[in-house]
């Protein structure tokens, strides 16, 4: 049986005269790998900030797990269970990549300023759990050599792997992914691909974005494409694939 | 030897002051890169209300020791002058978060005099005296003195920036703080509350800026509804001079602003052939910031511009 995870129909995003997304809808199931695909400016991401609250969208239905999250706060959407990485890695630079993935438990976590000042020990034992859990995630991605070094030191695919880790932290049912394996060698998009399906094995659906067409092909349970803020397809990666208006938002009409 | 030496103890007073008020402007500048031009009358009403509750306190005959009744005061001034924190920001500068930078620095200047008139209107234009409650005693070594008042401000000083930096540095909210500071966006889609982030942030500030506004007072034996105007803007060359938005930084520019002013005063009255006195201090302090901006404009501890862009 598939449950339904996400759910978002009718979503229309403007930017002044740019209609960056017009009436996109789609469904999510629970535990698959959901792709993303489009040319460059089809609204990618502009749907990634409208799903985890970083933009509100002007009109539209967005559910997730039954919950209307419909123009609500990003730490709302993250306290419901979505969580993102970005396209252009966004780590606290100066933080240490334990520090890092330890901010990423604060949505799960409470926080006084009294007990950050008088550290009663229910404060320090939660600081403690904060901290083993963190430790736990970079050994998850294959990091934990690295847990003391700053963000801003790792390499480019380590850096990839933080972001994720730090995104796990927020126990998300949803991990929306931005074009995690832009830039990476084939042996690191290798690696990521063999994360991603461990992610997906644990028990977190996931959202990506990716250019990368041999991984999506190869990774992906559905597949949707958008072109100029609209869905022009959604399907099977094969389906998709040999899909028409996939081939022409692509590639440009063929001759007759 | 002597006159340097005490030039040097004056010098680490004023100067840990000038950290504790630097921090705040800091603070504020790391998270929104605005400078709370505010945060002067800050530490001149945390003063003002500290002085007022004593004096309260003394006429209504309560006998108590004198750093008891200083510690009441301050546990009056506190509260006060966080809640005008937060109300500033919530008032003056959230609304404008969005608006060209410009716009926030204007209001701060304008928030800054309704303040300082506000002040005037409560507590008068003439000095108030700082009540006499605390002992004077004067140590004596070297040559020099320092009194225990001073020694005090010293050592009061180390504890709250000792405690700052652990809060910062160790605790689940400090990492909140960092990351907002490095980055809202992201902090937010951790669950990070930002806006309360933003509001703690400007109560710190105020509380230590109150401690400050009463050390410099019970120093100096005296306040004044203008104190605020220039001891902020030495305290914003101190977080200048050390890099702004850099806690480090703070703590080393106001020491070191402390002893070059202190040190310079010493010696200004010889080096101009008593042309100039040491009532001329204040020279120091802003020809500090003009090298600091013209020579090193991201301060000693702060980062290049190009890095945080």
């Amino acid at each position: 049986m598939t449950k339904v995870l996400l759910e978002i129909s009718g979503i229309h995003k403007r930017f002044g005269g740019l209609h960056a997304l017009n009436d996109v809808a789609l469904t999510i199931n629970q535990g698959e790998i959901y792709g993303l695909i489009g040319p460059n400016g089809a609204g990618k991401t502009t749907l990634f900030n409208v799903l985890t609250g970083l933009y509100q969208p002007d009109e539209g239905k967005f559910t997730f797990n039954g919950k209307d999250l419909f123009c609500q706060k990003p730490y709302i959407v993250v306290g419901s269970g979505i969580a993102r990485t970005f396209q252009n890695i966004r780590l606290f630079a100066n933080m240490s990549a334990l520090e890092n993935v330890m901010v990423g438990r604060h949505v799960r976590t409470k926080a006084s300023v009294f007990g950050a000042i008088f550290r009663p020990p229910q404060v320090k034992n939660e600081e403690a759990a904060i901290r083993a859990r963190a430790m736990e995630l970079l050994e998850y991605v294959g990091i934990p050599h690295h847990a003391e070094e700053l963000a801003c030191n790792l390499s480019y695919g380590d850096q990839r792997r933080l972001e994720i880790a730090r995104a796990l932290a927020t126990d998300p049912q949803l991990l929306a992914l931005d074009e995690p394996a832009a830039g990476m060698n084939p042996k690191e998009t290798e690696d990521l691909k063999e994360l991603m399906q461990k992610i997906r094995n644990d028990g977190v659906t996931i959202l990506l974005i990716e250019h990368d067409v041999k991984l999506m092909m190869g990774l992906c349970d559905r597949i949707a494409v958008l072109d100029y803020g609209k869905k022009i397809a959604e399907g099977r990666p094969e389906e998709v694939k040999s899909n028409p208006r996939v081939i022409e938002a692509y590639l440009g009409v063929a001759p007759e | 030897m002597d006159i340097f030496l005490q030039q040097i103890i004056n010098g680490l007073v004023v100067g840990s002051v000038y950290a504790l008020i630097a921090l705040g402007y800091t603070m504020v500048y790391g998270i929104l890169q605005l400078i709370n031009f505010a945060h002067g009358e800050i530490v001149m009403i945390g003063a003002m209300v500290t002085i007022t509750c004593i004096n309260f306190l003394i006429g209504h005959n309560v006998n108590l020791p004198g750093p008891l009744l200083l510690a009441l005061g301050l546990a009056m001034a506190i509260p006060v002058t966080m809640l005008l924190g937060y109300l500033i920001e919530r008032i003056a500068y959230r609304p404008l978060r969005k608006a060209p930078r410009l716009a926030p620095l204007i209001t701060a200047i304008g928030v800054s005099i309704v303040l300082q008139q506000a002040a005037m209107m409560i507590w008068g234009r003439n000095y108030r005296a700082f009540p006499a409650i605390l002992p004077s005693d004067v140590v004596e070594f070297g040559g020099a003195s320092i009194t225990t008042l001073q020694i005090a401000i010293i050592a009061l000083s180390i504890v709250l920036l000792i405690g700052l930096f652990l809060l910062i540095e160790r605790t689940k909210m400090g990492r909140a703080m960092r990351a907002t500071a490095q980055s809202p966006d992201v902090a937010r889609l951790m669950g990070v509350n930002v806006n309360n982030i933003i509001s703690l942030t400007f109560m710190i500030g105020s509380a230590l800026g109150a401690v400050a506004g009463v050390l410099v007072a019970a120093n100096y034996d005296q306040a004044h509804a203008y104190m605020g105007f220039m001891i902020g803007l030495k305290a914003f060359t101190a977080a200048v001079l050390g890099g702004i938005g850099n806690l480090g930084g703070a703590v080393l520019g106001g020491i070191l602003l402390g002893l070059i002013e202190s040190i310079g005063s010493g010696y200004l009255g010889d080096l101009t052939g008593g042309f100039l006195g040491s009532q001329y201090k204040d020279i120091f302090a802003f020809l500090v910031l003009i090298l600091v901006l013209i020579f090193r404009p991201s301060g000693l501890m702060g980062e290049r511009v190009a890095e945080r862009a």
